[in-house]
């Protein structure tokens, strides 16, 4: 294997062919652009489809007809795109269907810049559209990551007949790092007796129906009991984290995404002055690490979240320690980057409170 | 070690290609590296940069905000990054078409002349890889083969024959330093 130099949103858009995806629908939005331009070059190589379809709505449907028929699909945009994508995707949820779909978040709201932002972090971990789900998200850190999360986005996918979401930012999408992808990524994929693929031998299987309409509210609320049973199925078996020198940390920073490389380098200069401080960084935002963050807690005396939106993630955090320590919070918006200065000037006044 | 560099310029002028070029040889010989370009509403012959890090252990942020070396192509750049260079920092500077002097007191200047260079050597467009060997020698010292295969990586087969001129270029610049 070879080590390639990729942009993150290549990586992502190769990983997904690798893995086995071979229908693609979107619509094009900055800062993921290199995601379709990608897809229209690979697909037809690989005997897949790549579609640009006439609007994001129209591209979540055309998902939701391939997930329907069994296939890995994957979409794409970025957060204008995904709010217009919400109604599709609680339909897909609701008619519990594998799906991935990657969102490199911009600054907003509206149509806000097209510079990195983490302000999707609410809409993406609480579901998005309407109705009580969740799906699993996934957060990458580097280009190497972002490939193999969006390879077991599909696994998950599958696995627990959901949408899943990988969740990147601009300068994820736009930065190159060093990628060892292999030839194919193992892909375990089950028996789907419930794809809608034609029915004419009426005998081989009973008929498959798609459909998130249930009229009649007592077979909704079963419906919904068994949504909720499986997300405490995925809650209970898919929590991904890094922790960093968080062992004799006093304070500990949480951060995701590229956040928590500006946070890691912050960590280890402010580890140089002899602060003792360490680093979580949720890899799964929902499921969250919640018991990582209480883990530390026991040594911890402060958390200090950084953030690329007003404070999303900061509400994890809280919930996880429930009042049992101080969480501070550093953010910038808009498509404003954080510093590792600003991070580190943050850390030692935190570090100054703890005296 | 980790050497944050930046690489300004035009559009054009083959800025984010020295900074690809830049990570493919670091990476073939082993280094950590992350190549981060400005992007937005860009324009042909508007403003281009990207920031490279190249590293001996895993990279934190990509981003350079406080480059160790600055790659000058043009004189807006100049006058945007003078300032960012870290403090004992490089800067090269492209003098065929900047007309001052980086003010800076604390910084190493290196003056190449890559637009005169590249002309001379008969080929204009091979002006950044003129300042991408002075650089090299300056920065990070890579082997030359590196920069040539990555090079190659990058042109592919149909390109082989602009490989002769492009290390002419590279050597020539190496030797201003």
């Amino acid at each position: 294997m070879a080590k390639l130099l990729m942009k993150g949103n290549e990586a992502i858009a190769e990983a997904a062919i690798r893995a086995g995806c071979r229908y693609f629908f979107g619509y094009p939005i900055t800062p993921q652009n290199q995601i379709p331009e990608y897809m229209s070059k690979r697909m037809p190589q690989v005997g897949g489809t790549f579609l640009q379809a006439e609007s994001e709505v129209a591209a979540i449907n055309m998902v939701y007809g391939a997930a329907g028929a069994g296939a890995r699909v994957m979409t794409s945009s970025s957060g204008p795109g995904i709010s217009l994508k919400q109604e599709g995707i609680t339909y897909i949820v609701g008619a519990e269907l594998p799906c991935v779909i990657v969102n490199i978040m911009r600054g907003g709201p509206g149509l806000g810049s097209i510079q990195p932002s983490q302000s999707d972090y609410f809409q993406a971990t609480r579901g998005g559209g309407h109705g009580d789900y969740n799906m699993p998200v996934l957060a990458p850190a580097s280009v190497a990551e972002a490939a193999e999360l969006t390879a077991k986005a599909f696994d998950l996918a599958d696995k627990y007949r959901t949408p899943v979401l990988v969740l990147g930012d601009g300068m994820i999408g736009q930065m190159m790092e060093p990628v060892d992808m292999p030839e194919a990524f193992p892909q375990t994929v089950p028996e789907k007796p419930w794809a809608t693929v034609g029915w004419s031998d009426k005998s081989a299987r009973p008929r498959a129906v798609v459909n998130s309409l249930y009229i009649d509210p007592k077979v909704l609320e079963q419906h919904n009991i068994r949504l909720q049973e499986k997300y405490v199925k995925i809650a209970a078996e898919q929590v991904q984290v890094a922790t960093e020198l968080t062992d004799d940390a006093e304070i500990v920073l949480v951060a995701y995404g590229t956040m928590s490389r500006i946070a890691r380098s912050a960590v280890r200069a402010a580890r140089a002055e002899g602060i003792k401080v360490g680093l979580i960084r949720p890899i799964t935002l929902w499921p969250f690490p919640s018991d990582t963050i209480r883990q530390a807690a026991k040594t911890a005396e402060r958390f200090l979240v950084i953030e690329m939106s007003a404070g999303q993630m900061i509400e994890d955090v809280k919930l996880a320690l429930n009042g049992a320590r101080p969480v501070g919070f550093y953010g910038r918006m808009g498509g404003m980057v954080p510093s590792v200065d600003e991070v580190l000037s943050e850390i030692r006044k935190t570090a100054r409170k703890g005296e | 070690m980790e050497t944050k560099v930046l690489f300004a310029g035009f559009g054009g002028q083959g800025v984010l290609l020295m900074g690809q070029l830049l990570c493919k040889a670091a990476m073939h010989e082993d280094f950590e590296v992350s190549w981060m370009p400005s992007y937005g509403p860009e324009m042909r012959g508007g403003e281009a940069n990207c920031g490279v890090v190249v590293a001996d252990e895993p990279i934190g942020s990509p981003l350079v905000t406080e480059p160790d070396v600055a790659v000058i192509m043009n004189k807006p750049s100049l006058d945007k990054f003078e300032s960012q260079v870290r403090s004992g920092g490089t800067i090269l500077y492209n003098s065929s078409l900047i007309d001052r002097k980086p003010a800076r007191g604390d910084v190493r200047v290196i003056a190449v002349n890559c637009n005169d260079i590249a002309q001379e050597l008969g080929n204009p467009r091979v002006a950044n890889m003129v300042m991408l060997g002075a650089f090299n020698k300056a920065a990070t010292n890579l082997p030359v083969e590196s920069l040539i295969g990555a090079l190659r990586a990058t042109l592919g087969e149909s390109k082989e024959k602009l490989i002769p001129i492009n290390r002419k270029a590279i050597e020539t610049g190496e030797a201003l330093v």
